[in-house]
């Protein structure tokens, strides 16, 4: 708190009433405020879904079962996965970045303190949005509750006709407010980047981390754009009779998809790049060596960026495009690996040669090199159309993309989360309980989401709130819905650390990890405004330059 | 240890760019993201409506009013470069003169609408190009108002003499926004009264 | 199996790398100085970009071979034609050459691969997006109103393949399942032709018969040669001659098929078969009426 890290000789800070703590925390305009404020929030709609995940999967622990109807496994569904990347990790996504580039760039604030603030708060409220449709969408005639399209919500079934009642209003303007608040920060972030960095740091000695939050904020601006346009669309079609779904006007379903997935598949890499990011700046300072490559790494997150803007019709294989357009689409998908692929391989030359410290933060990285090899490689798999007509929208996805999703981004999160806990609280986290969410989570990542490529395999098709015995699914989704408690373990493991270090945990210093990058050249906590004197800086590793003055990066740079 | 002091080793000049036009530049792209969608929308449903009037029925171009808009980006940018040099006069007056051109913009695209409502039956609902044709003029003409209300706002403070020299950065980073409103009038125009028709 | 052999090939050196490395470079009790410190290398750099370049050009290749294949079959001139239309939550097929229309469970010819027998299926659908998933017949493809499609299976092994919709389709999405009967030809043919019958009248069930008649029955069944000609729901022409029920939901025995009729909620909730409140006496006519519907 701003307050704290000044003491005033011969006076005592005076009492300070809650009512005005909260204040400054609702009004502030602070990144580090609102990084933490995105933090806290995205935690709490974890745990929903994560709520939400359990019930789906207690409902699949065997065939016929009869734990929740089929209606409330659909309202599941859809509402997981919109909670998860809207409200989860894109708001994580947001608050590390929020947090971390300022600091990382040598500037004091976001370019746009008012717009930062807006946009969560954006953000915020669509999330509350989307959850009062338990309450309030039941509409004049009584129909309707969470919404159950699933979160790509494919025309016609979002059409007044076969989603009767206010649900699906709900998931359209949630997610219209939110791609507002998105859009916003991705201004800010872009803006900063470019316009706020320090003397002498040029683009090309920029952390890594800055360079991948600046492909993502590109990526959201010319991604999340088609989907407000596309809800837009969705809401003339609800509401002023519009056609532009309507098959029964001459209007085209495959139309929505092509414009959700051209807004969907850049997302993914606006959660993935990121978390690319904390690996780019963790593995190296565990590893004690540079990041091997930077200047590839940043070549290939900026190829990643152009090519993932057009390969979204893989997720349309099975519509029935021509063969050309499938075959473009394969091609771009798999020339898509070729950047990705590149990125583990650096980071491995990060390891070697090094002297590598197993503490939390690298255990979920190098847990996240793995099962992003793995998630990379079922990604090629399903990149083959002819592959993918045969498991494409089957559990196979669902076990692939949940292993990108949590794998790798979760668990990058998580090591970011330990990371960066020291700077933000200044206090260092218990490492006994930090090894013991890894371990547990880790044991359940795989229960879960490696024997759920099996039923994919067999045959299980996705979203469906049963399945019949005798298709040799039982067994594969009894150990799946094992592995979720695990996963559940770790997160109470994990939330009971975060709390108990940050009242009780040990004083962290500015540098706990003797690391080189400027944010722990701050206190922990940094006070408002950053630093004392803005620095300037001669290589891409600022502190590592000041800890090895006979042998700094910039003669080798 | 606090705020780390990284001493100069040598003088080091450079220009990073504003945070203003940045910022805006970065709107527009979102933006344009989101008209392109609406745009591809509007050409793949070209000839595709089941019923109803098409384009050829009932479309009429709208020069004189597109002549309007246009020109009020020459305008705005003869105010923009008076504020620079701090005639504040010029400065107003070709200001409302933008103002104005935007204002006979928005008419002509009313009484288009009006005509297109009431005397050739196309609505929003009517088939596939009334859908496209108003959502695509309408989110355009609502970009418009946007711009209109904020032009209206800089023209009050103008008048009352509150715009100032040392304003004509902010100034300039609205009217990039007001460019843009009339870029994409061009390519809307393009799809809608040469391509569609 | 050539996509999957790479991958696996690739998983395993880089997965051993992974190892090695976690393995080998831990930090040990030395004298804490850091390690050298290494920016860069353009050989291994090169190295590593190119070779992926190459397996990413071979794998492509591959695939672009095996679509073209799949894609660019024309049906042959002895291929069975089918049309299956997708609803919200059951199949319709038809045999436009044969003159069939049926429900729920499609029967095909098998197919000999000296002279191959193909069924070439054309896709619709009546409501929202569904897809057409028999893991065993081949891969699916999707059904979209107002975006005909077109598929072909070529089994060679006769029996009962199963599979189920593939596109989330609403409630009942689940329970839209499918049942594939590839037959030998003879007995294709067979069935075929007892399709083709309009459906049996016996006295005996003519009072269940009247009940459906004057019951909004016939406004979404059809029962060929009488006056139920709806088709909303499945024809019921030959009902019994399947071995289901709601697309699978349910086994086609009298007691289900009374439930059915009387509580579809219990069977299948969230279907659009509305429970048709008849009396006891009633239903038993009806279930018997429809028992009769070979």
């Amino acid at each position: 708190m701003s307050t704290d890290s000044i003491t005033w000789p011969h006076t005592e800070t005076a009492a300070y009433p809650l009512v005005d703590k909260l204040h400054e925390w609702v009004a502030t305009v602070d990144h580090k405020r609102l990084g933490i404020l995105y933090i806290i929030y995205a935690l709490v709609f974890l745990v929903i879904g994560g709520i939400e995940a359990g019930i789906m999967r207690i409902q699949l622990i065997r065939a016929h079962n009869d734990f929740v109807s089929p209606q409330v496994f659909n309202r599941m569904f859809t509402m997981h996965g919109t909670t998860m990347i809207f409200f989860v990790v894109m708001p994580l996504v947001f608050g590390f970045a929020n947090y971390l580039v300022p600091l990382m760039i040598g500037a004091r604030d976001m370019a746009f303190p008012r717009l930062n603030a807006f946009s969560f708060w954006l953000t915020a409220f669509a999330g509350l949005l989307l959850y009062f449709s338990l309450v309030g969408a039941n509409g004049l005639y009584g129909a309707g509750n969470a919404p159950d399209v699933g979160w790509f919500a494919y025309a016609p079934l979002t059409s007044r006709t076969f989603s009767v009642g206010h649900s699906t209003d709900f998931w359209t303007l949630a997610l219209l407010v939110s791609g507002f608040g998105s859009i916003g920060t991705a201004i800010n972030i872009l803006t900063t980047i470019l316009c706020m960095r320090c003397p002498g740091m040029s683009l090309a000695k920029m952390p890594l981390l800055a360079w991948l939050n600046l492909v993502m904020a590109g990526l959201v601006i010319l991604a999340v754009s088609p989907l407000t346009a596309a809800q837009l669309m969705l809401v003339v079609d609800r509401y002023l009779g519009g056609h532009f779904f309507d098959t029964q006007a001459g209007g085209s379903a495959v139309i929505w998809m092509h414009f959700f997935w051209v807004f969907g598949h850049p997302e993914v890499y606006v959660l993935v790049i990121p978390a690319f990011a904390f690996a780019s700046e963790i593995i190296p300072v565990f590893s004690r060596k540079a990041i091997f490559g930077y200047p590839v790494m940043v070549a290939a997150t900026i190829c990643i960026g152009f090519i993932g803007m057009s390969v979204w019709a893989h997720h349309m294989f099975t519509v029935g495009m021509s063969s050309s357009a499938n075959t473009f689409f394969v091609l771009s998908t798999m020339a898509i690996a070729v950047p990705t692929g590149i990125k583990i391989f650096n980071w491995l030359a990060t390891m070697w040669g090094g002297k590598i410290e197993f503490k939390t933060p690298m255990l979920f990285c190098v847990a996240f090199l793995f099962q992003f090899l793995v998630a990379g490689l079922t990604g090629i798999m399903l990149g083959s159309a002819p592959f993918n007509w045969q498991l494409g929208n089957s559990y196979f996805v669902v076990a692939h993309f949940h292993y990108v999703i949590v794998g790798a981004i979760l668990f990058t999160i998580f090591g970011a989360f330990y990371y960066w806990f020291p700077k933000m609280s200044g206090k260092m986290y218990s490492e006994t309980l930090g090894k013991l969410h890894f371990w547990l989570f880790l044991i359940g990542f795989h229960l879960t989401f490696d024997f759920m490529h099996i039923p994919g395999l067999l045959g299980m098709p996705r979203r469906i709130y049963t399945y019949e015995p005798g298709r040799g699914w039982d067994v594969w989704n009894l150990i799946v819905t094992i592995g979720v408690f695990f996963q559940a373990l770790g997160i109470v493991v994990f939330v009971a650390n975060l709390v108990w270090s940050y009242f009780k945990g040990e004083t962290a210093g500015s540098d706990p990890w003797d690391a080189w990058t400027l944010e722990w050249s701050t206190p922990s906590p940094p006070p408002a405004y950053n630093f004392a004197v803005i620095p300037t800086i001669k290589s891409r590793r600022p502190l590592w330059d000041l800890k090895h003055p006979a042998d700094p990066d910039w003669k080798y740079e | 240890m606090n705020a780390t002091y990284i001493p100069l080793q040598q003088p080091f000049t450079r220009e990073l760019p504003s945070r203003g036009r940045v910022g805006m530049f970065v709107l527009i792209a979102a933006e344009a993201a989101i008209f392109t969608i609406f745009v591809v929308a509007y050409i793949f449903y070209i000839g595709k409506s089941l019923t109803g009037p098409t384009p050829q029925d009932v479309l009429a171009a709208p020069i004189f009013y597109s002549i309007c808009l246009l020109s009020s980006s020459v305008t705005i940018h003869l105010a923009v470069k008076a504020l620079r040099l701090g005639n504040i006069g010029v400065f107003s007056r070709w200001w409302f003169a933008t103002t104005v051109l935007g204002v006979i913009f928005l008419y002509g695209t009313a009484t288009e609408w009006h005509r297109l409502i009431y005397r050739e039956g196309l609505t929003i609902s009517t088939n596939l190009f009334g859908t496209t044709y108003y959502s695509l003029v309408g989110l355009h003409g609502f970009h418009v108002v946007v711009g209109l209300l904020c032009l209206t706002l800089v023209l009050a403070f103008a008048l009352t003499g509150r715009v100032k020299q040392e304003h004509a950065y902010r100034v300039d980073v609205l009217s990039l926004y007001w460019h843009f409103v009339d870029a994409v009038w061009v390519v809307v125009f393009t799809v809608v009264y040469i391509v569609g028709r | 199996m050539f996509v999957l052999a790479v991958t696996g090939a690739i998983f395993a050196i880089v997965f051993s790398l992974l190892v090695y490395a976690v393995a080998k470079f831990r930090r040990r009790n030395d004298d804490g100085r850091e390690p050298p410190q290494v920016y860069g290398s353009n050989q291994v750099e090169v190295a590593w970009t190119v070779i992926p370049i190459l397996i990413v050009v071979a794998l492509f290749m591959a695939t672009a071979r095996v679509i073209a294949i799949v894609q660019k079959t024309s049906p042959p001139s002895n291929a069975i034609e089918v049309t299956a239309i997708g609803h919200q939550f059951w199949w319709e097929y038809r045999y436009p050459d044969l003159g069939v229309v049926t429900a729920n469970e499609l029967h095909v010819p098998v197919s000999d691969p000296a002279h191959p027998s193909l069924t070439f299926l054309k896709l619709l659908s009546a409501d929202t997006d569904h897809s057409f998933w028999v893991p065993r017949l081949g891969g699916k493809t999707d059904l979209i109103p107002n975006h005909p499609n077109s598929m072909w299976i070529d089994p060679h092994e006769a029996g009962l393949y199963l599979g189920q919709c593939a596109q989330y389709c609403g409630t009942q999405h689940a329970k839209m399942l499918l049942r594939v009967y590839v037959q030998p030809r003879e007995e294709f043919d067979r069935w075929i032709q007892q399709q083709r019958q309009p459906a049996s009248i016996s006295d005996v069930v003519s009072e269940g018969r009247r009940v459906f008649e004057t019951t909004a029955c016939i406004n979404c069944h059809a029962v060929a040669g009488t006056v139920a000609n709806g088709r909303f729901g499945p024809d019921l022409t030959h009902l019994m001659s399947r071995e289901t029920i709601a697309a699978g939901a349910a086994p086609n025995t009298p007691e289900s098929l009374r439930l059915w009729i009387q509580k579809p909620e219990a069977i299948k909730p969230g279907s659009l078969m509305p429970a048709m409140e008849l009396n006891d006496r009633e239903l038993d006519a009806v279930t018997a009426y429809l028992e009769t519907l070979r």
